[in-house]
């Protein structure tokens, strides 16, 4: 297991430059074989972090690449707390960007919101209680209570999750773990339940003050704990490891695979995108791979082409879900699934009881997904990971089974039915690869009710720090750029941009904001009613009229489901449109997405790789009867409907892609893709 | 005459009302009435152009201001006027001919003296000569009158004007006839001009291309459907064009002739135009400076074209060619639609509420009717005399309008 873990030293400092402008280097020569103490220090030191008190985000010089260093450089060694704790109620500007990235602490960034937490859902259960209010802020789009209802005693459940952004965001915010991502392989079980133990006291009392107190004891603790286990697994590791390569860097460049490259993490090769991973096959290919064989998967596996018929008739004999090839496609997306809409519920419903190897949470997910009741890529990766940590929660080993081969073949068989459901989204796939890494990467040594705990706390802190801080870190920056009387335009329903509008007006920008919206899925009406009932000062328009309206905006904020690293960005359909008709109108584009959702994928146009939604919904307009052009169009072979869920925007549309590193151009998300992955930061 | 009157009155609640759809219909419609004022006005035996050209400008004032976005009307009552100085020009030197004199200026002169409203015909006739395409024919027509351009100053006809009153008079009621002939032919033209556009299809449609239209113009699906029966095979890309959803009616019309059809949202248009070969849009009226107002959200599609360089290609019929020359177009040659199209308002009443605490409304809903497409962004017109570049758009103007016409409405108020 060990010595699968990519070495933390960095071997090529060059590289390092482009990604932190900060101008000390590390020293050139480090061999790989230095003691193991000094690894740490040496990521540190290569990293070229200044001491800690003079890493603050470097927000006040508003520079437009903005890429702190890495997290676990500047919580190193750390005496003290931040020197500027901006009071959230008076956080400005140039305070609030004094923030240290690897030092978040809840009670900073807390967003003005109260944390009450809504009583309704409060249970016994510390850890259900927590993952409905994350989750919170990312649902709420309405939809029906059909699966909640069809799904027994989870209605109450679903309620909590329609509750409004405001009070989800402040109850999102308290839980937290300050761990560096590089080190929490072996957090300890007692740990992590101490730290949901600080969770429930603040999230009963609402202080946010006691709660920093305990937060800087345990953080103490942990950290001497990872120094402890890192020292004595870097040893082991460095006697184990022969011939290891140091490059371990996490092939972000085709280029570099062929120079021997190793030690990705096993389980990587079935990460996300690639569709219907058979769910038996899955368990040999996840541990014991010779290390030839790794190189190979440096490069994404190229996903599944839905118009190879034979690979199709393999995939849908393993298939739980009874899917039925629509009528009528478009020829031009053969190669993307696309299935008679509406078949699957009802049938997956019935199936209930009869599907023993799924999880009853990971069912309810994939039937939330089938109904449309979540979406956002953040909101179904929140969902997927609970259901996951759900699942992990219940799971025991079966006899003559080993735990790390057995739970992600579980794993695997729970995504290959979610991509049934619905096809993955690029986040969810580097959700699950980090899942699968966590999975490979623990050691024999220890024992299930470790195992299984250690990935409990490592998905609550996935979620916690890559998506829940990454929005704070990303609001907190984006508001810098929101001057008095701007007028900003958004498009559809962005969770982490509504956060923006909603922060920003809370903290006293006079602005108006333009909500753009589109057929057939009509989000931005459920961001209008929000931000009108917040008492925004809204415009409310169709895709069609945006180049009317283009006219008086000044700033578009936009949401992402990734970005690629050619600077595409991949995200709701429309967003592509309304980037090129801002920059025809010399508008900036701002793209909103948080880091996990970047991948070292390239896609040129919006065909490739897409979605395809149902297209019934095109037919039918709400609200209005009169248009029964369409009705029956299935009949007419001549007649296709085609509802892509998806495009790519091109990267010169982009003046600036704000994620929790900072702020950055389209041309430096390779280099956040690659520096952080090699890190182990990334993911 | 209160009959006449009537209609006018109807016509211009009809327009006030948006009662009328397309431009096409409202160009028939306001030419139709333009030959009911010219019949039924009452001729003297002098001044016979100029008293046309007054009772149809009345006329014509009253319909552009009832709806000044549809500029068909406009374009129409300019060509009426055009047409009756048209034709009182050419009965005039037919006349001057007939009589065997020496030229035409002489009968300009003379009407110089008896019509000061007319000279300025006059003038504007040598005004268009000099705009007019320079093609053979109208070089020899033009040497004449333009050599003799400087006479007028000269006051040398005033016999030749006195015994010249008889003739007037026999060509008096030739001239109403002419016009109205003239006008028959222009609501031809508009009848006829989706088949003088769609003959040209096959030359643009190839085979087994992929054209992509947004929303649903009259003239694109006779267009389409022609090159549908010369045996091409294509594919079309429709975008439905929200708020109106007018594409499902145009995938409707496509299916039942044979033309394999996809339906898209208008967001997916970036997404699908690199896959296309050619734009195919019909237009609400093209500027004199190439541009094109076009139904809302075809400004976008024109940027997507142009950005993966696919043909922008616009068909429309020579009714909509406006001599008006744009200015600031998106919000002055634009009309706002009801909200109601984008918007439930019973769901979002309760939103209204909120801006009568503060003064102003939180909620504004925007539904703008057209959209401005840059002269750059086109590729190509094509009309029913042919493909023209944006940049010809000013000379076909001089073919159809006298540059004396230009402005209808500030002439009458001075």
């Amino acid at each position: 297991m060990d010595m699968r873990r990519p070495p933390r030293t960095v071997s090529d400092p060059k590289v390092r430059q482009v990604g932190f402008v900060t101008p000390s280097p590390a020293p050139p020569t480090r061999s790989l074989s230095d003691a193991p103490t000094t690894v740490a220090a040496a990521a540190a030191a290569s990293a070229s972090s200044p001491p800690s008190g003079e890493i603050s985000l470097p927000g006040s010089s508003l520079s437009p690449v903005m890429i702190p260093p890495p997290r676990h450089a500047s919580s190193d060694g750390r005496p003290s707390a931040p020197v500027a704790v901006p009071n959230p109620a008076s956080s400005l500007r140039r305070d609030s960007l004094r923030i240290r990235v690897g030092s978040y602490n809840a009670s900073e960034v807390v967003l003005g919101t109260p944390p009450s937490a809504s009583p309704s859902s409060r249970t016994d259960n510390a850890t259900s209680e927590f993952s409905e209010e994350t989750m919170s802020p990312w649902h709420g789009r309405s939809g029906t209570a059909k699966v909640a209802s069809s799904f027994p005693g989870s209605s109450g459940e679903m309620i909590v999750m329609k509750t409004s952004v405001g009070g989800g965001g402040g109850a999102g915010s308290t839980p937290k773990s300050p761990l560096t991502t590089a080190s929490v392989v072996k957090t300890l079980p007692g740990i992590s339940e101490k730290e949901r133990d600080v969770l429930m006291g603040t999230q009963n009392d609402g202080a946010g003050v006691s709660k920093t107190l305990k937060e800087k004891t345990t953080k103490a603790e942990r950290r001497a704990l990872q120094e402890a286990q890192r020292a004595a697994k870097a040893a082991a590791k460095e006697a184990g490891a022969g011939v290891k390569p140091s490059a371990a860097s996490g092939s972000a460049v085709v280029a570099n695979t062929k120079q021997g490259k190793v030690v990705k993490p096993p389980s990587q090769k079935k990460d996300g995108p690639q569709i219907a991973p058979p769910s038996g096959s899955s368990e040999k290919k996840v541990v014991d791979r010779p290390p030839e064989k790794d190189r190979k998967k440096d490069v994404p596996a190229p996903r599944m082409q839905f118009d190879d018929k034979h690979r199709v008739e393999k995939a849908k004999r393993r298939a739980v879900v009874n899917q039925f090839e629509a009528k009528n496609r478009v020829e031009l997306f053969r190669h993307l699934p696309q299935y008679i809409h509406g078949t699957q519920l009802p049938d997956l419903e019935g199936k209930f009881f009869q599907l023993d190897p799924m999880h009853p949470s990971v069912y309810k997910v994939g039937l939330q997904y089938l109904s449309g009741q979540i979406s956002g890529s953040n909101a179904r990766c929140i969902a997927m990971l609970l259901a996951f940590r759900e699942a992990i929660r219940d799971y025991s080993t079966p006899p003559e089974k080993a735990l790390v081969r057995d739970l992600t073949a579980k794993i695997s068989s729970y995504v290959s039915f979610l991509i049934e459901c619905r096809p993955l989204s690029i986040s969810m796939g580097n959700t699950i690869k980090f899942l699968k890494n966590r999975i490979a990467k623990l050691p024999d040594t220890m024992s299930e009710s470790e195992a299984k705990s250690s990935l409990q706390s490592d998905i609550d802190r996935f979620i916690n720090e890559k998506i829940v801080i990454a929005d704070k870190v990303i609001i907190r920056h984006a508001v810098t750029k929101i001057r008095d009387g701007d007028v900003l335009l958004t498009y559809g329903l962005s969770s982490v941009v509504e956060m923006i509008l909603v922060y920003a007006h809370e903290v006293g920008k006079q602005f108006r904001v333009v909500i753009v919206d589109s057929r057939p899925k009509l989000e931005g009406q459920v961001l209008l009613h929000r931000l009108v009932a917040k008492g925004l000062n809204c415009t409310y328009t169709h895709i069609n009229a945006i180049s009317y309206i283009m006219h008086e905006v000044t700033r578009v904020f936009l949401g992402a489901a990734s970005v690629l690293s050619n600077g595409t960005v991949h995200s709701r359909v429309g967003t592509a449109c309304v980037a090129m008709v801002a920059n025809a109108f010399r508008v900036p584009v701002l793209i909103c997405c948080e880091a996990y959702k970047f991948h070292e994928r390239v896609q040129l146009d919006s065909i490739c790789s897409n979605e395809l939604g149902d297209p019934d919904v095109i037919s039918k307009v709400s609200g209005r009867q009169d248009l029964n052009h369409l009705d029956n169009w299935a009949d007419n072979e001549n007649l296709q409907l085609l509802n892509l869920s998806y495009d790519a925007t091109p990267s010169d549309y982009v003046s600036m892609i704000i994620t929790d590193y900072g702020m950055l151009p389209p041309s430096s998300v390779p280099v956040i893709v690659r520096e952080y992955r090699r890190e182990n930061l990334w993911i | 005459m209160p009959d006449l009157q009537a209609l006018v009155t109807d016509f211009v609640l009809k327009l006030k009302r948006r009662k009328i759809e397309g431009s096409q219909a409202t160009a028939k419609q306001t030419a139709e009435l333009l030959r009911q004022v010219v019949s039924q006005q009452r001729m003297p035996y002098t001044n016979q152009a100029s008293v046309l050209i007054d009772a149809v400008r009345a006329v014509g004032e009253q319909l552009i201001a009832a709806n000044p976005i549809e500029l068909a009307v406009g374009n129409i009552v300019r060509r009426v006027l055009h047409i009756i100085r048209e034709e009182n020009l050419s009965s005039t030197t037919a006349a001057m001919e007939g009589l065997g004199l020496t030229a035409g200026s002489d009968d300009d002169e003379g009407e110089h003296e008896d019509r000061p409203g007319l000279s300025a015909a006059a003038v504007a006739a040598a005004a268009r000569s000099t705009l007019r395409a320079p093609s053979l024919q109208t070089l020899l027509e033009d040497i004449p009158e333009s050599a003799v351009a400087p006479h007028p100053s000269s006051s040398g006809g005033d016999s030749e004007g006195k015994s010249k009153s008889a003739d007037r008079s026999s060509r008096s009621k030739k001239l109403k006839h002419d016009v109205i002939e003239a006008i028959n032919e222009l609501i031809q033209d508009i009848d006829t001009c989706h088949e003088l556009i769609s003959e040209q299809a096959v030359e643009h449609i190839h085979q087994n291309e992929v054209i992509l239209t947004l929303g649903r113009s009259r003239t694109v699906k006779e267009f389409l459907c022609a090159a549908k029966e010369k045996k091409r095979s294509f594919r079309v890309f429709v975008a439905e064009g929200a708020p109106r959803y007018q594409g499902h009616v145009l995938a409707k019309e496509l299916v039942g002739k044979g033309i394999q059809t996809t339906v898209i949202t208008d967001s997916a248009v970036f997404a699908m135009i690199s896959r296309v070969n050619m734009v195919i849009v019909g237009a609400h009226a093209i500027m004199a400076n190439g541009g094109v107002i076009a139904p809302v959200g075809i400004n976008m599609v024109a940027l997507a074209a142009q950005r993966h360089a696919v043909p922008f290609v616009v068909v429309a019929g020579s009714h909509k060619l406006c001599p008006l020359y744009p200015h600031n177009p998106e919000v002055l040659l634009n009309e706002f639609r009801c909200p109601s199209d984008l918007l439930d308002f019973g769901e979002f009443s309760d939103c209204m509420d909120y801006g009568s605490l503060g003064g102003s409304p939180l909620l504004h809903v925007v539904n703008p009717a057209f959209d401005y497409v840059q002269p750059k962004l086109v590729s190509l017109f094509i009309t029913d005399t042919g493909g023209h570049n944006p940049s010809y758009v000013y000379r076909l103007i001089s073919d159809y309008y006298t540059a004396d016409d230009l402005v209808v409405q500030r002439n009458s108020t001075n």
